[in-house]
């Protein structure tokens, strides 16, 4: 644990310094692969797979008898690729659209994973509300030794996560942007339009597997959305967008968890909260900036 | 045993109240859904579901007490704001409709368990009343809750079957039906207080996080069926009933899977289940394109081909 001696405010103890930094890894480690959700209009894909990724978790669970992150990583894994092939058979035999599609895919596996739980339900370890809002409180208590350090679990598991999406981010920056700006000059590049897609799938499913444990399933969906669309709505370049969403994803972990602290309430309730509120409030900031420009404009152009 | 048997004969005069409302709630979401879904805004109820959780949480605070009607007026009211705050932000910004959606669902949602979690700091606060509403109880609802269920599904399917041209024309050709004079405008706005009145309906038997499939699958399944809007109505509402039936019946008769002191099975999860399954096998048999269908075909053309080439001279 940290030395009390270098802690900021008084008020914060070590425990809260090693949440918060959990949760900023989180936040950034989601927000940053949610910006690529968010401009190739796949958001609400993160919302099914923050849902269909339960009975994968929970399979791990029952099997293994443990909460190690790999067999959930595994669990995850297969249930991605079965949300994948019941969507498409659905569009397909059904002819229905694609969020329909989805809707129905990730409901049925999430109903799925509440039963399974309930059945593990003797093991008290894993319960189906802690899988709706995490457990950021209880972060702390759960240390691994890093180098003579002891740190969260969560926070080493979430570090090599974002350690692992900004190398993936660097090495396919190219094909990332042009898959998501333009899929068929992509295509017509020579660049594998089907796989990037797929990858990109994956390291969504990695990442929200590793931040369920701390934040939940409904809430991770705030941390892989709202830093991209709220950046998104002050810059039109690629990466600014990218150092912004950021920056968002960091700070509103940091006013979620002291909030919550200052209110004693859920810490990642809160910090979905703060992100919907930083969503409407650039929303209407960037409203009124381009009405702003617009009567400006007008002036300038009437004469007299 | 005769718990068993008792569910089955209905003898029990709640059971009977309850299992009846849940169905005919079925039917009213699956009526709902099937337009929402036409409509391409099949996950606009999954919005409403999970701002209706602090909806809740803000008719306890209000009220004080947990009356049924209270608490679904609450939870109405926040799944009207949540989808206002939805259309404003589509009318004042470019912003991706769907990142718009998935923000609100997870922050409304956040919104809703720092609120429960505030109530239960409260002195003399418990959250028995909010715990329900997540995975849904309906097996053991009141009776006097499961008449306020009927009577709103009453109204939406009452509702849905008089304005059914204008919504399938709605559906089908936009256009068209501004053309004519249709009010289009004000048909979308009501069929979107529809869905929000399902989704709050269905709140205490399914529960806020699976609401929204009442108002998916049994339309999804009843497309494998048919393209027709009537056939696509009937065989989506005989799905939705047949799935709260089943699924509400299982939950109230196995034993609970963590011995007594367990929750038991949880009722919303087993009506989703069981609706998954008819879905399943609708993807598997339905007529033309079903999976199990189009692989009996090819053999049956793979068959008469090769009977036709060996006739020949």
């Amino acid at each position: 644990m940290i030395d009390s001696a270098i802690v900021p405010a008084p008020w914060l103890t070590s425990d809260d310094l090693w949440t918060i930094a959990t949760a900023v890894l989180a936040s950034v480690a989601c927000g940053l692969a949610g910006c690529w959700l968010v401009l190739r209009r796949l958001s609400l894909l993160g919302d099914a797979i923050s849902h269909a990724v339960l009975p994968g978790i929970a399979g791990a669970f029952l099997l293994t008898g443990t909460r190690d992150v790999l067999p959930m990583l595994l669990g995850a894994t297969v249930i991605g690729m079965v949300t994948a092939f019941m969507s498409s058979a659905l569009s397909r035999v059904g002819r229905v659209d694609r969020d329909a599609a989805m809707g129905a895919t990730f409901t049925s596996l999430f109903a799925l994973g509440v039963v399974m739980m309930s059945l593990a339900a003797r093991q008290v370890d894993l319960d189906p509300g802690c899988v709706l809002y995490g457990l950021l409180e209880f972060v702390p208590f759960d240390t691994v030794d890093l180098l003579g350090v002891q740190v969260p679990r969560a926070a080493a598991w979430l570090g090599a996560a974002l350690l692992v999406d900004v190398i993936l981010m660097l090495a396919f920056f190219k094909e990332l942007r042009a898959t998501s700006f333009d899929p068929a000059h992509a295509a017509s590049l020579g660049l594998r339009v089907g796989l990037v897609h797929l990858g990109l799938m994956a390291a969504v499913a990695a990442n929200t597997v590793v931040a369920f444990e701390a934040v939940g399933s409904i809430l991770v969906v705030a941390m892989l959305v709202a830093p991209g669309a709220t950046a998104r709505l002050w810059t039109d370049r690629l990466v600014p967008m990218l150092w912004l969403a950021t920056a968002i994803a960091a700070a509103t972990a940091i006013v979620g968890y002291l909030a919550a602290l200052r209110l004693n309430t859920s810490a990642a309730g809160m910090i979905a909260t703060i992100s919907m509120v930083g969503y409407l409030g650039s929303v209407g900031a960037v409203s009124l900036r381009s009405a702003l420009s617009a009567a400006s404009s007008r002036r300038a152009t009437i004469p007299g | 045993m005769t718990e068993l048997f008792r569910l089955l004969s209905l003898q029990d005069a709640s059971t009977r109240v309850v299992m009846l409302s849940t169905a005919c709630l079925a039917i009213a979401a699956a009526l709902a859904g099937s337009l929402a879904m036409l409509r391409r805004r099949a996950l606009v109820g999954d919005a409403v579901a999970h701002a209706s959780l602090p909806g809740i949480c803000l008719a306890w605070f209000v009220a004080g007490d947990r009356s049924f009607a209270m608490l679904l007026l609450g939870a109405f009211v926040l799944g009207l704001v949540s989808m206002g705050m939805m259309a404003l932000v589509q009318r004042l910004t470019k912003a991706r409709e769907d990142a718009t959606t998935a923000i609100a669902i997870s922050g409304f949602f956040g919104l809703g368990i720092v609120l429960s979690r505030l109530i239960q700091n409260q002195p003399g606060g418990n959250r028995a009343g909010l715990d329900g509403f997540l995975f849904g109880k309906a097996a053991s609802a009141v009776t006097s809750d499961a008449w306020i269920v009927l009577a709103v599904a009453g109204v939406v399917v009452a509702t849905i079957l008089a304005l059914r041209k204008e919504f399938g024309l709605l559906c089908f050709d936009r256009e068209f039906a501004a053309g004519i004079g249709r009010p289009v405008h004000r048909l979308d706005a009501l069929l979107l207080v529809l869905v929000a009145l399902v989704t709050v309906a269905g709140l205490p038997s399914v529960g806020v996080v699976l609401v929204v499939a009442l108002l998916v699958i049994p339309p999804a399944a009843a497309r494998c069926w048919s393209a027709s809007l009537g056939t696509m109505f009937a065989v989506a509402a005989a799905i939705g009933a047949a799935s709260a039936i089943i699924g509400t019946g299982l939950s109230a008769v196995l034993p609970p899977p963590g011995g007594a002191s367990s929750g038991g099975w949880p009722t919303g999860p087993m009506i989703v289940l069981t609706a998954a399954a008819l879905l399943a096998l609708s993807l598997m048999v339905a007529p033309e394109r079903g999976l199990l269908t189009a692989l009996w075909r090819r053999h049956r053309l793979r068959a008469s081909a090769s009977r036709s080439i060996g006739s020949t001279p």
